[in-house]
């Protein structure tokens, strides 16, 4: 088994499942930030729970931030050995004619989605950890209220964020856009379910990064007076 | 139809090659895009130049071995062909056309547009057979039954000719689809299932070895194979391997 994980395909693979837990994530950072639409209160009772919660923070936690990271480092190692694998370029490469450009520029995509997460980080993850961990506050208060929403309020505020965000959400839907089909052809995908994977990866690509962009323009409206 | 050619010259595999210039006149828009290569070299001959090396063979379309990427293209600009069927009234007067070798770092130059594909070989060696003793004594082959599902889908993977289109034409120089058309045309067989963990293992280990690159399913392979040889079969090696990893 040691073996398949150090072939060309066991690395494919690996790269895919990591891609699962990571597209499975998403969905469900989508659904929590939708309810900061609709209801503020509901959005601060489940922001609380998720962020207390010790299964969720130190189980399913740092198997993100181990998939974050496989993801990005093991695609990287990829792109250089492919790379390695081209020897002497084409005088004229007619790349369009045979593939899209989205999977032709999965590393693009992907570094600047890497771009956001490290804005992501400095914006949410830190000042989270610091607040909990470092400063020792686990209530999720201030002032007497729940912080979550004001807080996510307050970093829709600069629309050089919000420009950001879009771009970064833009780019994530191009690399969903391929990456989708492309984890579930790695892992041996049968033909038969081509047409259905085809669909489900078109309306996953454009709703989910669809989501975060109206969440993020809906507040930046909304409250930036 | 007259045209401009630039074509990659390399005197040999340790020499540095470049693209060259050179015009061709009076060229038929029936002949073949290999006729057209001829024309050219009865030119420099007469000329007292040395003739631009390419592979070819059969000249039908079966062989494989006409290797020239042409205006970015594998084979050129037109769809499930090799360069023998490509025909000169896909150009157009005055045209100017880009002729280079296969590219990869698995499939070196020997000179000109003849690049070495024995890395196929040395795959195909590693697994791409059944062991069955076929002196003499064979049986009838219809004794064992075959579905029709399975045994068009094996004789569609196995119309591959090894030609490297598809690492030629892929982004990351990868071999998967001329491999996993090499492992289906088994794995959906009776006679495949005896060898078939070591089979693919075997051979996506010396297609690593080869230091050809990973699949990233833009599809581009597909797209370009003279046979259509279907990005279905890439999958199926995949499970083929994972299936062999767990045993």
């Amino acid at each position: 088994m040691s073996g398949f994980f150090k072939s060309s395909i066991g690395r494919k693979v690996a790269m895919a499942l990591s891609a699962f837990f990571l597209m499975f994530f998403l969905l469900q950072h989508l659904v929590i930030n939708l309810l900061s639409v609709f209801s503020p209160d509901a959005f601060n009772e489940v922001s609380h729970f998720m962020g207390t919660n010790p299964l969720v923070q130190f189980a399913l936690q740092p198997v993100l931030i181990f998939a974050v990271v496989f993801h990005f480092v093991m695609g990287f190692i990829l792109e250089l050995k492919n790379k390695k694998a081209n020897g002497v370029s084409y005088a004229k490469n007619n790349g369009a004619a045979n593939s899209t450009w989205m999977s032709r520029n999965m590393i693009y995509s992907g570094l600047v989605v890497l771009a956001f997460i490290v804005l992501h980080f400095i914006d949410f993850w830190i000042p989270e950890i610091n607040t909990k961990y470092i400063v020792g506050d686990m209530t999720g208060l201030h002032n007497g209220e729940f912080r979550y929403y004001h807080e996510l309020v307050e970093k829709f505020h600069s629309p050089l964020r919000v420009g950001a965000y879009v771009i970064s959400f833009v780019l994530l839907g191009l690399h969903l856009a391929h990456g989708f089909t492309s984890a579930f052809q790695s892992v041996g995908s049968s033909a038969g379910r081509k047409k259905v994977l085809q669909n489900i990866g078109k309306a996953y690509s454009i709703l989910i990064p669809l989501g975060f962009i109206v969440i993020a323009l809906f507040h930046h409206l909304t409250h930036n007076h | 139809m007259n045209l401009t050619l630039k074509i990659w010259r390399q005197k040999d595999s340790n020499a540095k090659g470049q693209m060259v210039d050179y015009k061709v006149t009076e060229i038929s828009e029936h002949m073949s895009f290999l006729e057209m290569m001829d024309v050219l070299n009865e030119q420099l001959v007469g000329k007292g130049e040395e003739p631009v090396a390419f592979d070819h063979d059969c000249r039908e379309g079966i062989c494989g071995m006409c290797s020239m990427y042409i205006n970015g293209e594998a084979h050129g600009p037109d769809r499930g062909i090799t360069t023998c069927q490509l025909h000169m009234r896909m150009f157009k007067d005055g045209d100017t056309i880009t002729i280079e070798p296969f590219r990869a770092a698995a499939f070196p130059v020997i000179k000109d547009l003849v690049v070495d594909r024995g890395a196929f070989d040395r795959i195909q060696h590693a697994g791409g057979y059944i062991s069955v003793n076929t002196s003499g004594n064979t049986q009838d082959a219809n004794a064992i039954p075959i579905s029709k599902h399975a045994a068009d889908e094996a004789m569609d993977a196995a119309t591959c000719i090894g030609c490297g289109a598809c690492v030629a034409t892929c982004k990351n120089s990868s071999a998967m689809l001329f491999v996993g058309a090499k492992v289906s045309q088994y794995a959906l067989l009776p006679q495949g299932q005896v060898e078939a963990a070591d089979r693919v293992q075997n051979m996506v280990a010396q297609m690593d070895l080869e230091g050809f690159g990973n699949c990233t399913n833009t599809g581009a392979c597909e797209v370009e194979c003279p046979k259509g040889i279907s990005l279905d079969n890439i999958a199926r090696m995949n499970r083929e391997l994972m299936k062999a990893a767990v045993k």
